[in-house]
């Protein structure tokens, strides 16, 4: 039992960063836009929350928590958010490649965040690591009274930072927002047959930057958890983000383009990523066949909805295609 | 006072296609862009490190083609990059996204670093042998299974591809923990130091110049495959019109399957270059991200693979002078990767100029 649940806590503080990675990316890929630059976006996000909330803490005598949190999530969102915009600029003006434009923005974004990550410290003047224990704790706080709760109910759902309730609440915002609302259903024509919405008086243009630019946002997001929540307001620079970031590229499709199936199958990557520590007898070479587990699932699901061709379960029409009234 | 208010309506600036432009008018536009992406960076060192943009690009080359053996390194690097975008050229061209590039290399790694493991003892022509033959087979197989899935059931390749790297990464993790050497490294080490059974032989004295002849070799070949076989023109047919081909009676199956093959391969070939040719050694960074930038390489070069060589040389170039900045001003050699994204996004942007031209709203009309 102790051993469940402390594998399901491993698999949500983990499923948290990818939820956030991939209801962005879907409300991107809604557009028709298919990002390839989210792992870039998200250490975007990281980075800048955690540059923000350093300066904050390191120029301040007594750093409030509060300010600190709002400068981490301000940051975190408009870095990520600019890095979508970049993209945007590129592919739906100046009709660039997506894919390329993609990889592009993940090489900058990893080259920007691991540069500072890694210098940040020695550029203020400072010598070591750099930390922002402050910001830190800050998101780390539980919910009120309701992280009180003992036992194993308490573990199991309310023992964690507050930003895993957060990514919750935004994948059912998304999934409201994507099939609830006329901005929403019109979102998604674009992605689907962005002439017929144009036909229609949709304005393409306008909402394939809302939605990248917004959908980037909330992946930096991600980059902001990961930083601050699971490593405790610390960087290094070994690639996790990137992993985690294409790892939320994987869940797009697993979702089947579903923010709200995002919920669970975050916590599923990430019981699967964990599985290897809670296996007992595992060499340490076999432990990592066990780690191919999540990308191998979505390798599954990409086959069976290709093979079952449920109409809903497909990716959006014009996903990856750029669209050009004059080229009609 | 009608007639007025619609010229009002007319929009400040029209797109329009170009049918097409002067080679050095399109060059021009790259090199200005390049110009323009180094103008920027200056900027950012600057603002980082407080140094003369000037002095700055001027260690960068001292970094990539300082000495001798630097410009060796380079060369081998810049051979690597060009190598895996040779390999990525015909599937590009057919517009299959290869996004799998970096596993493919990786898996053509492991299959050499086996061949050098376990059959060393083979005389050393056979060897070579069995390594190539090894490395291409991997590779191609693992550009074999998303190639068959999207001939039979269209599974989307780009989202396929890019789960194969990562299964593939996994599998290099696998084999480092088998091999691993000394035991509890977690590292393969250099493989056969002693004996350098597998490595690959200097020529007239320069150890990297087998890298150079081969990828040059596969160079020329590509660009005479893509441009004058009967196959190159089908992988161009389908790239402009999967329903043109068709009609023409071209399998489009049939060419997805054959050329994904030759392009795993070539990226696997290019996990033997990594493993044999250059780091005596596998691990999960074997492929370093490289599979992901020759994707950009091969798009950038319009799947000419004559131009693909100016540009890798120019990325190499880019990061080899990067990590001498950051050794120099004692900074993280991640720099490379923020310059080099910046020139991709001002190339990439660049293009538009190259296929578009602008119209603006013409004085004379407004008067009509």
């Amino acid at each position: 039992m102790t051993g469940f649940i402390s594998l399901f806590q491993a698999a949500v503080v983990f499923g948290t960063v990818i939820m956030f990675g991939a209801v962005g990316e879907i409300i991107t890929e809604k557009s028709g836009n298919l990002n390839l630059g989210v792992p870039g976006i998200m250490y975007l996000g990281g980075i800048a929350s955690l540059a923000g909330s350093f300066m904050y803490e390191n120029y301040t005598e007594n750093p409030s928590t509060f300010i600190c949190v709002v400068i981490a999530l301000v940051c975190a969102f408009v870095a990520a958010a600019l890095g979508g915009l970049i993209y945007s600029f590129l592919t739906i003006t100046l009709r660039a490649n997506q894919n390329v434009t993609g990889l592009t923005l993940t090489i900058f974004g990893s080259g920007v965040a691991n540069f500072f990550g890694g210098s940040l410290n020695k550029l203020a003047g400072g010598v070591g690591q750099i930390s922002v224990a402050a910001t830190s704790s800050g998101f780390r706080a539980g919910l009120p009274l309701l992280s009180r709760i003992e036992g194993p109910i308490g573990k199991l759902f309310f023992n964690y930072g507050w930003l895993v309730y957060v990514a919750i609440v935004i994948a059912i915002l998304a999934q409201w927002y994507l099939n609830r609302t006329r901005t929403g259903l019109n979102l998604r024509a674009v992605g689907e047959n962005p002439a017929t919405a144009d036909a229609a008086g949709i304005n393409v243009t306008a909402y394939k930057y809302f939605a990248t630019c917004i959908g980037a946002g909330i992946s930096g997001l991600g980059g902001m958890f990961y930083v601050m929540d699971y490593t405790k307001g610390t960087w290094a620079n070994d690639g996790t983000i990137e992993n985690l970031g294409w790892l939320a590229v994987a869940l797009v499709i697993f979702t089947t383009w579903r923010p709200k199936n995002a919920i669970w199958g975050a916590y599923l990557f990430g019981i699967l990523y964990w599985a290897y520590f809670y296996i007992a007898g595992l060499t340490r070479s076999s432990q990592e066949i066990f780690k191919m587990l999540p990308y191998v699932v979505t390798i599954i699901v990409l086959i069976m909805i290709s093979l079952r061709k449920k109409r809903e379960n497909q990716p959006p029409e014009a996903l990856g295609l750029a669209y050009f009234r004059e080229d009609r | 006072m009608a007639a007025a208010a619609v010229h009002k309506k007319e929009a400040l600036v029209r797109i329009a296609r170009r049918d097409s432009m002067a080679t050095w008018k399109s060059i021009g536009i790259r090199i200005i862009a390049v110009i323009i992406s180094l103008v920027v960076s200056g900027f950012l060192i600057y603002a980082i490190i407080k140094e003369n943009p000037l002095k700055v690009y001027e260690s960068m080359w001292n970094g990539a083609f300082g000495s001798t053996r630097r410009v060796w390194i380079t060369a081998r690097d810049t051979m690597m990059l060009l190598c895996i975008a040779v390999g990525l050229a015909p599937a590009f061209k057919m517009k299959f996204w290869n996004i799998g590039a970096e596993g493919q290399i990786l898996v053509g790694g492991i299959a050499t670093a086996a061949c050098m493991i376990y059959l060393k003892s083979l005389p050393a022509w056979l060897l070579f042998l069995c390594m190539f033959v090894a490395s291409c087979i991997a590779g191609a197989v693992w550009g074999l299974i998303p190639a068959m899935f999207k001939a039979k059931w269209n599974t989307n390749e780009t989202l396929f591809t890019l789960m194969m790297n990562y299964v593939a990464i996994q599998l290099t993790s696998f084999f480092v923990a088998q091999w691993e050497n000394p035991f509890g490294s977690n590292t393969v080490g250099v493989i056969n130091q002693g004996t350098k059974e597998g490595w690959f032989p200097p020529i007239f004295g320069q150890e990297y110049l087998l890298n150079v002849i081969i990828v040059m070799a596969l160079t020329v070949g590509m660009f005479i495959y893509l441009k004058y076989s009967k196959q190159g023109y089908e992988i161009a047919v389908i790239g402009d019109s999967q329903n043109t081909a068709r009609y023409a009676g071209i399998s489009v199956r049939k060419v997805f399957v054959r050329t994904m093959l030759i392009s795993g391969a070539i990226c696997g070939l290019s996990g033997f270059l990594a493993v044999s040719g250059a780091s005596h050694t596998i691990s999960t960074s074997t492929a370093g991200g490289r599979g992901f930038t020759a994707i950009i390489v091969a798009w950038l070069a319009k799947f000419n693979t004559f131009t693909m060589i100016a540009i890798s040389v120019l990325i190499v170039f880019l990061e080899k002078g990067a990590i001498e900045i950051a050794s120099k001003y004692n900074l993280n050699d991640y720099v490379s990767s923020m310059i080099t994204g910046i020139i991709l996004f001002f190339i990439l942007g660049s293009e538009f100029f190259i296929n578009y031209r602008l119209i603006f709203r013409s004085k004379s009309k407004e008067v009509a």
